[in-house]
């Protein structure tokens, strides 16, 4: 029996405490032990980006993150994007443009492409792009996701025009 | 009340049914599923690509701790499963490829069942190797299953014409050879089974499956129950593309493993494993011989390839089904003889994958037609045009080319790029010093778009029922797989039916509620069970206004369903409300009717005979692609600046769809033509991870120009054709030809890696400057 630590860290707004064996992953543990199975795993190896999530304001491939490295942090997953007044901008946007098929990396791209209008969010289509390198999608060819992503950051745009007049 | 308007709902824009639940992250996919008791599964893998199994001892890994069950060959029913049935679960005897499974074991955690993989001991006594087909055909091979002393597995031959005759006419004769590579599907969701057994012996799988219906008698031999004892859930998949069209060794050894343990097991492969395991798209050596007049109208054709079958033999030995057809129908040609045969080795084995082998097909046959036009001093365009086929024309094999248009396709994807001019331009630059070298290539192909009669039917069940409330309940027997198949039929339903998509439940992907279909492949669902729901829908309707006429004493054809009401058809004037109309009808005494009706479609396509002969899908199209690159001549990068992509389409169903599936399709098609491909050394992957086999990134894809060629096909659904594989079979050779119009190097086997290309553009520096000298 490996060793377990004990962690505590806040989940989507609420505080989570439980004990996790060092050599868990962040992804393993929120799939496995908390029931939060919106990332993916899809190669546990740090190289799609399905497992996205946002650890204090920086997106995370939970695959690779330790879980004992939970303790302490805001986490941010996909189950947390919707609850409020229904989708978030970033999913109704994915709904709209129709930037899902198979649906497998949607929580990793949505994650992370709330995570890079968080950062700048006002971006170009190359911006956009750059942003979500690292995150494969097998379906859809990213075209729809990327217009997505930038219908938000349009709107962002129109804000801060609107804010400065 | 005001009248109300038909609504346009076929053709028009709607999102994907399933779309707010998988952006929320709410919907669980196989892979995400547990089931109370569940246990885990693993495969222990042979480490040779051929060899005599001596001993198996899993005595150490059955008494660890944690393990409930392991299993062996002996243990099992000893039936092979995939086409030829030529593939046991589990391996007894010999193994002849890297991924042959020699035992499996049940565990309460992943760990457990690797620690027992590990305990468990092999003897092997290894077997000479062959690893090229050409080695394989040659006398005194090693011989891969000993019922086929000459390593063919499969062998398909057609001719038509006189080819004979056709060398005679032609005034220009050209041959070359095309070896199209390994590449893999990369499912974003690994391959993952999950097998639940009950008291009496049914079986329950959760399987990420692409044919359920026929998958029960595929598989139930290898677990020794009646098909009947088996029913198949599909959760939702992380992509298939083809690679789930059979019955693969994980599946029968997870139901093989609940059976003994009697509880819950679930069976998920690493990545890596994925990569090893799952089936490949079918590597292909073409070798095509062609000639043409001094004008260049075809006058023969002469294909033979040779299919490396690998270990055994699934859906990728039947890839000439569809091949076949490009080799001896795309453009015009009388004379045409073609063969294909797919050869035993120790490499892994293929099985389909979008676009089946119409990629591989194409691919040759858009590169040769390239090189042809070079020949009679032609640009790609005018000698692609001389060439096409016309509607109303029926190929050699019997296709019969209704609703079709070729030529508007190749017109429309140069026009729109400035083919001509652009290509014209580039040809002069060859022997410039500049480093970076523009190139614009073209490329077009034929595919079924309405199904493919490969079994006794070709057919796809629906259900309906209509509730009290004027809602709707679909159950169909469709696979979704994040096609959008249960969009297309919600909006089939709302349009006839006259209700929003929203009041549309749709029951689907369980063989213990669905009515029979083939499966999702070839090109069929959209066609097929959408005219399978559409003529039910039409059923219901029927149904719904005979009962309002018989209360409105209004003729049913003077009557309409719009907006969730009964309105008069000429002005759209409300009649009753539909829900009430059907609570009347429901309770109404001794007369009382509910809606509910079902059909089942069976298209008018016909199977190949045994000459393979026959008009095999009730439908086909086209699509021209045009790809413009730029080279960088020094590392041997290829950019694709932009795509020009023309397919005849039937009518549009739901656009947002159809340009999901035109773009993703073509990612897939760029991926072939340029980075990936899954690497064989002796029959071992070399590059089992997503950092050393490239699938294409958001960065790398270009901005894609489409034009849908609407025609309108009679018979599908609305007008309706399928349309996603097109999108990956045509754009590869565009890209080809696009490289060798920047640089004038021909590449015949793909993929067109940056080393490849330098190396190319290197030797081709060397042979001018030894012309010179
Ligand atoms: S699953 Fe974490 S990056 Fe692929
Ligand atoms: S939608 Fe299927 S992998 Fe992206």
């Amino acid at each position: 029996m490996s060793a377990m630590v004990d962690v505590t860290f806040t989940l989507n707004g609420h505080t989570t405490s439980l004990a996790v064996a060092v050599h868990d992953s962040a992804l393993t543990t929120l799939r496995d032990r908390l029931d939060h199975a919106g990332a993916k795993l899809a190669c546990g190896e740090g190289e799609c980006g399905a497992c996205t999530i946002i650890v204090d304001d920086i997106s995370v491939n939970a695959c690779l993150m330790p879980a004992p490295d939970l303790d302490g942090r805001i986490v941010r997953t996909v189950e947390g994007l919707w609850e409020g007044d229904g989708l978030s901008k970033v999913q109704d946007a994915f709904v709209r443009h129709g930037a899902v098929q198979c649906g497998f990396c949607t929580p990793g791209m949505v994650m992370q492409a709330t995570h890079l209008l968080e950062q700048q969010p006002e971006m170009s289509d190359a911006e956009v792009r750059r942003g979500l390198e690292g995150n494969t999608c097998r379906c859809t060819g990213y075209s729809k996701i990327v217009a997505a992503v930038m219908e938000v950051s349009r709107d962002a745009a129109t804000k801060t025009a609107e804010a400065a007049e | 009340m005001d009248p109300i308007e038909k609504k346009e709902i076929v053709g028009s824009r709607v999102t994907k049914l399933d779309a707010p639940e998988k952006v929320a992250g709410r919907v669980r996919y196989v892979n995400d599923m547990t089931l109370p008791r569940m246990l885990y599964a693993k495969v222990l893998r042979t480490d040779r690509v051929h060899a005599n199994i001596l001993s198996i001892d899993t005595s150490k890994a059955k008494a660890l701790p944690g393990v409930h069950a392991v299993i062996t060959a002996a243990d099992t029913p000893k039936f092979g499963i995939g086409v030829l049935k030529d593939n046991p679960p589990l391996k007894g005897d010999k193994v002849r490829c890297i991924r042959d499974e020699i035992a499996a074991v049940a565990a309460d955690t992943e760990e457990i069942c690797d620690a027992a993989l590990r305990l468990i001991e092999v003897e092997y006594e290894d077997l000479p190797t062959v690893f090229e087909t050409v080695d394989a055909l040659a006398e005194g091979a090693p011989v891969i299953h000993e019922d086929r002393p000459d390593n063919i597995a499969m062998l398909h031959e057609f001719k038509a014409g006189d080819l004979e005759a056709g060398e005679a006419q032609a005034v220009h004769i050209f041959e070359d050879e095309y070896d199209v590579h390994y590449v893999t599907h990369c499912n974003m969701g690994a391959s993952c089974c999950l097998a639940d057994v009950d008291t009496d012996g049914r079986v329950t799988l959760y399987s990420q499956t692409q044919y359920p219906f026929i998958m029960k008698m595929d598989i139930a031999p290898s677990l020794g129950i009646h098909p009947g004892d088996l029913r198949i859930i599909q959760p939702p998949v992380g992509g298939a593309f083809g690679a789930k069209l059979d019955v693969y060794p994980n599946e029968p050894i997870c139901v093989l493993l609940a059976m003994e343990t009697r509880r819950p097991v679930k069976l998920l492969y690493s990545r890596e494993e994925e990569f090893i395991v799952s089936p490949t798209r079918q590597p292909v050596e073409f070798k095509i011989r062609s000639g043409m007049t001094a004008e260049g109208k075809l006058t023969f054709r002469d294909v033979d390839s040779r299919l490396n079958n690998g270990g055994y033999t699934s859906w990728g030995a039947t890839t000439p089904y569809v091949s076949m057809r490009t080799g001896t129908s795309h453009y015009k040609v009388d004379n045409v003889s073609y063969r294909a045969r797919a050869v035993y080795t120790n490499n892994p084995f293929a099985g389909s994958f979008r676009g089946y082998g119409n990629v591989q097909a194409t691919w040759a046959l858009e590169t040769h037609m390239d090189q042809m036009a070079e020949i009679v001093d032609q640009d790609p365009v005018a000698f692609r045009l001389l060439n096409s086929n016309e509607q109303g024309d029926v190929t050699p094999q019997g296709a019969k080319l209704n609703n079709i248009d070729l030529k508007g396709c190749i017109t429309t994807a140069a026009e729109e790029s400035d083919f001509l001019k652009k290509w014209q331009a580039n040809l002069g630059q060859w022997d410039s010093p500049e480093r970076f070298k523009r190139g614009i290539g073209i490329a077009s192909s034929l595919h079924n778009a309405g199904g493919a009669k490969i079994h006794k039917s070709d057919g796809c069940g629906t259900m309906l029922k209509m509730d009290d409330y004027g809602r709707v309940t679909v159950i169909t027997g469709a696979s979704e797989i994040g096609q959008g198949i249960d969009t297309v039929i919600a909006q089939i339903m709302s349009e006839e039916l006259g209700i929003p998509m929203r009041d549309v439940t749709l029951v689907m992907n369980d063989t213990a509620t669905g009515p029979w279909d083939v499966g999702v492949h070839a090109s069929r669902t959209t066609y097929i069970a959408g005219k399978s729901a559409q003529r039910a829908a039409r059923k219901a309707r029927e149904q719904i206004l005979a009962a309002a006429s018989r209360q409105s004493n209004v003729s049913p054809d003077e009557l309409d369903l719009r907006g969730g009401h009964v309105v008069q058809m000429k002005d759209g004037e409300p009649v009753m409300p539909l829900d009430r109309l059907l609570r009347q009808m429901h309770f109404a005494g001794e007369d009382a009717e509910l809606v509910m009706v079902s059909d089942y479609y069976e298209p008018p396509s016909e199977p190949e005979d045994e000459n393979r002969y026959g008009d095999m899908s009730a439908s086909y199209s086209h699509a021209a692609h045009v790809a413009e690159v730029v080279v960088d001549t020094m590392t041997g990068e290829v950019k694709v600046e932009q795509i020009w992509s023309a397919q005849d389409v039937g009518k549009v169903v739901n656009p947002v769809g159809l340009e999901g599936q035109i773009e993703g399709g073509i990612a897939v098609g760029i991926g072939y033509a340029l980075s990936e491909e899954l690497q064989l050394k002796d029959g071992i992957v070399q590059n089992p991870f997503f950092r050393d086999y490239h699938v294409m990134t958001a960065p790398e894809m270009p901005p894609i120009h489409m034009t849908w060629l609407e025609t309108n096909d009679e018979e599908g659904p609305l007008g309706a054709k399928g349309a996603a594989e097109l999108p990956t079979i045509v754009i590869a050779p565009a890209i080809g030809n696009a490289v060798y119009n920047a640089t004038g190097v021909r590449f015949n086997h793909p993929p067109l890696t940056p080393e490849k290309i330098a190396r190319g553009i290197w030797e081709r520096k060397q042979q001018m400057r030894a012309a010179a000298e």
